[in-house]
């Protein structure tokens, strides 16, 4: 399913919502919004071959972990499109990108804007660190380095039944830091699983701060290599790098693509706060007012109402 | 006793090769889950994962989501303390149809603390959604493949290897308790391998007049409380419980909830590995050396009636004696 909106715009949605509600909710994953939005953008907009959403505009509420006994049970992988043998699937390794995927989901007419007031409410399925039931979700990776593990699980058995829909996996650079990441790769390469790709969001920052500082990982293009992998490298926020990149061939093996992207890329004013860029917590009334007054202004958008909150 | 070589390889390879579904996972311990014969006989319903059991468990769960049933073979302790999270996160949450088959439970490897899963009961059954069995013969062992299969969720199974006696002439059915003896003083309960030291026992106790009710278990989650209680209640003394596992968390443990909620008086005695690791040898030695063998079981008998019932180790007769020169080593590594 193909959204009528430029990739482009579709990014710049994204960053605008993101930042909305942060403001309006006294903090978020901004950064993330600025280094993923076109990375999001790209894959929902044109890069995966997802049918039409499955699930209401408006999220359901949280209807129970999956139980022998929750016959009703569902994921949240409805969002991205029906289970079939010729459509994609998405895995979103870092949850916490939770708040920008949901954003994009409203930005590409999959969910309504109104599943954004729900973020982080009690009761509510649109969760703040992504659950398997949360809009977009299929599984839970919120414990980061099982995303790829599993969906070359899944690549290996599609694969095997013949099917022609291809598996997703949005992950983090953070995630090169876990063991289990180079398990997956290798594991991907051994049996030839070339029907799952991978777009790392790299953009050298995690909770502590900057990856340097907190656990060097060297040249990961070099290491996803050596462990058989294909990789791709590029800009970020270059849509047709990115295109690019996608169709770099790969054959018996899986792809990587390295985005390498700025955790402030569209909100520059965020870099008053580098390297602390992991969640954004207003430190007081006035920084809040300062920032959005100046990142509405680079988003070209108007200030957002603080006025109730 | 008839003893059962290699029960596990013959049973798994005719159930897999009439269910495509079902994939073989393997770790690098191919021909010690004894799945070598299955792998080369079979190279399309194999997958070697390599010595990466975090990849292998999220892997399992992609497979899972895929529509099959992937069977993994490794040690017991291989398949939860390292992969823990991705248990819980890939697996467990999910109620993938995944069957996690491990091997060398307790302190049946002489590989010592990494290799034997002591606290593996204790885990799994806290886990939600998880079904935990344990095969305790060579009948059980053939028959856990098809009942684990059958579980609409993961399960985790303790399977015996190498030369297995054959206890039983029905297959594992989940959920039903084996009730092997219906006396009326003390209620003994076991499962796996402390099944054969407490049938020894019973011989010798029911020559010195102690009337053994004993029952087997082989689903220890979803655990069948009503049941044992029932049988507790048909005992003057108490109950003993015996297993291969640290009595914290085990079956000790869950009797004890048991007659606890019930709020039934019975005195217990739990025997198995008491709040310690244990070190490498043979499994003869080992359960004698913590306590879980046949004369262990007649002490705490005695404990429990408060009679001395003359038995010694001549009265339990021979250890069970492996074939010398069997083709299989059931405690090698």
């Amino acid at each position: 399913m193909q959204n009528s909106r430029t990739t482009e715009d579709v990014a710049h949605g994204i960053r605008c919502r993101v930042f909305e509600h942060s403001m309006r909710n006294n903090g978020g994953y901004l950064s993330q919004a600025c280094s993923a939005a076109e990375q999001l953008a790209f894959l929902y907009n044109e890069a995966l071959n997802l049918g039409p959403s499955t699930m209401p505009l408006v999220p359901p509420p949280f209807g129970g972990v999956p139980s022998a006994a929750n016959h009703d049970y569902r994921t949240g992988a409805g969002y991205n499109g029906p289970f079939d043998a010729v459509h994609d699937r998405l895995f979103i390794a870092p949850a916490h990108y939770a708040l920008v995927a949901y954003a994009c989901l409203i930005e590409v007419g999959r969910m309504a804007p109104e599943g954004l007031e729900m973020f982080n409410q009690d009761g509510s399925s649109v969760e703040m660190i992504g659950a398997e039931h949360s809009p977009g979700m299929e599984v839970h990776n919120g414990t980061l380095g099982i995303g790829l593990s599993t969906g070359a699980g899944l690549a290996w058995g599609r694969k095997r039944r013949g099917e022609t829909g291809e598996v997703c996996v949005y992950m983090s650079d953070g995630e090169v830091q876990e063991g289990q990441t180079w398990e997956a790769v290798q594991a991907a390469a051994h049996h030839g699983i070339d029907n799952l790709w991978a777009l790392m969001d790299v953009n050298r920052q995690q909770c502590d701060g900057a990856m340097d500082s907190v656990m060097t990982v060297g040249d990961i293009a070099t290491k996803f290599r050596n462990f058989g992998a294909v990789v791709a490298e590029v800009d970020a926020h270059d849509l047709t790098a990115l295109r690019e990149a996608r169709a770099t061939p790969h054959e018996g093996q899986p792809l990587i693509i390295l985005a390498h992207s700025s955790p402030t890329k569209g909100m520059e004013f965020l870099m008053k706060r580098f390297p602390r860029l992991h969640y954004v917590r207003f430190k007081s009334d006035e920084e809040r007012r300062e920032m959005n007054i100046a990142i509405a202004a680079e988003l070209g958008i108007a200030p957002v109402d603080l006025g109730g909150h | 006793m008839e003893m059962v070589n290699r029960p596990y390889a013959k049973a798994f390879e005719d159930y897999a090769v009439q269910h495509p579904e079902v994939l073989c996972l393997s770790a690098d311990l191919t021909s010690s889950c004894e799945i070598d014969g299955f792998r080369d006989r079979h190279p399309d319903q194999f997958l070697s994962l390599g010595m990466a059991e975090q990849n292998m468990l999220s892997f399992a769960g992609g497979l899972g989501l895929a529509g099959f049933r992937p069977f993994l073979h490794s040690f017991g302790v291989f398949l939860y303390r390292r992969p823990y999270d991705q248990l819980m996160a890939s697996i467990a949450y999910p109620r993938r149809q995944v069957r996690l088959m491990g091997f060398l439970p307790g302190i049946t490897t002489p590989g010592g603390m990494t290799h034997q899963a002591i606290e593996d009961i204790s885990v799994m059954r806290t886990i939600p959604n998880m079904t935990v069995l344990e095969a305790g013969d060579a009948t059980e062992v053939e028959s856990i493949v098809a009942a684990a299969d059958s579980v609409d969720g993961p399960v985790y199974c303790r399977i015996l290897r190498g030369a297995v006696p054959r206890l039983f002439d029905t297959p594992l059915e989940i959920g039903k308790i084996r009730v092997l003896a219906e006396g009326t003083d003390v209620l003994v309960i076991t499962a796996g391998i402390t099944t054969e030291e407490a049938i020894r026992a019973r011989a010798a106790l029911d020559r010195a007049g102690v009337s053994v009710r004993h029952l087997h278990l082989n689903t220890l989650k979803p655990f069948d409380a009503a049941t044992i209680l029932g049988h507790a209640e048909a005992v003057k003394h108490g109950v003993i419980t015996l297993e291969n596992h640290l009595v914290t968390g085990g079956i000790g443990s869950m009797v004890a909830e048991a007659l606890a909620e019930a709020g039934l008086s019975r005195r217990l005695i739990r025997l198995g590995l008491q709040d310690t690791y244990a070190h490498g040898g043979s499994r003869p030695y080992l359960m004698r050396y913590y306590g879980m063998d046949a004369l262990s079981l007649v002490r705490a008998v005695e404990r429990l009636t408060g009679q001395q019932t003359g038995i010694d180790e001549d009265a339990l007769g021979a250890v069970r004696v492996e074939a010398v020169h069997s083709v299989v080593k059931a405690e090698a590594l």
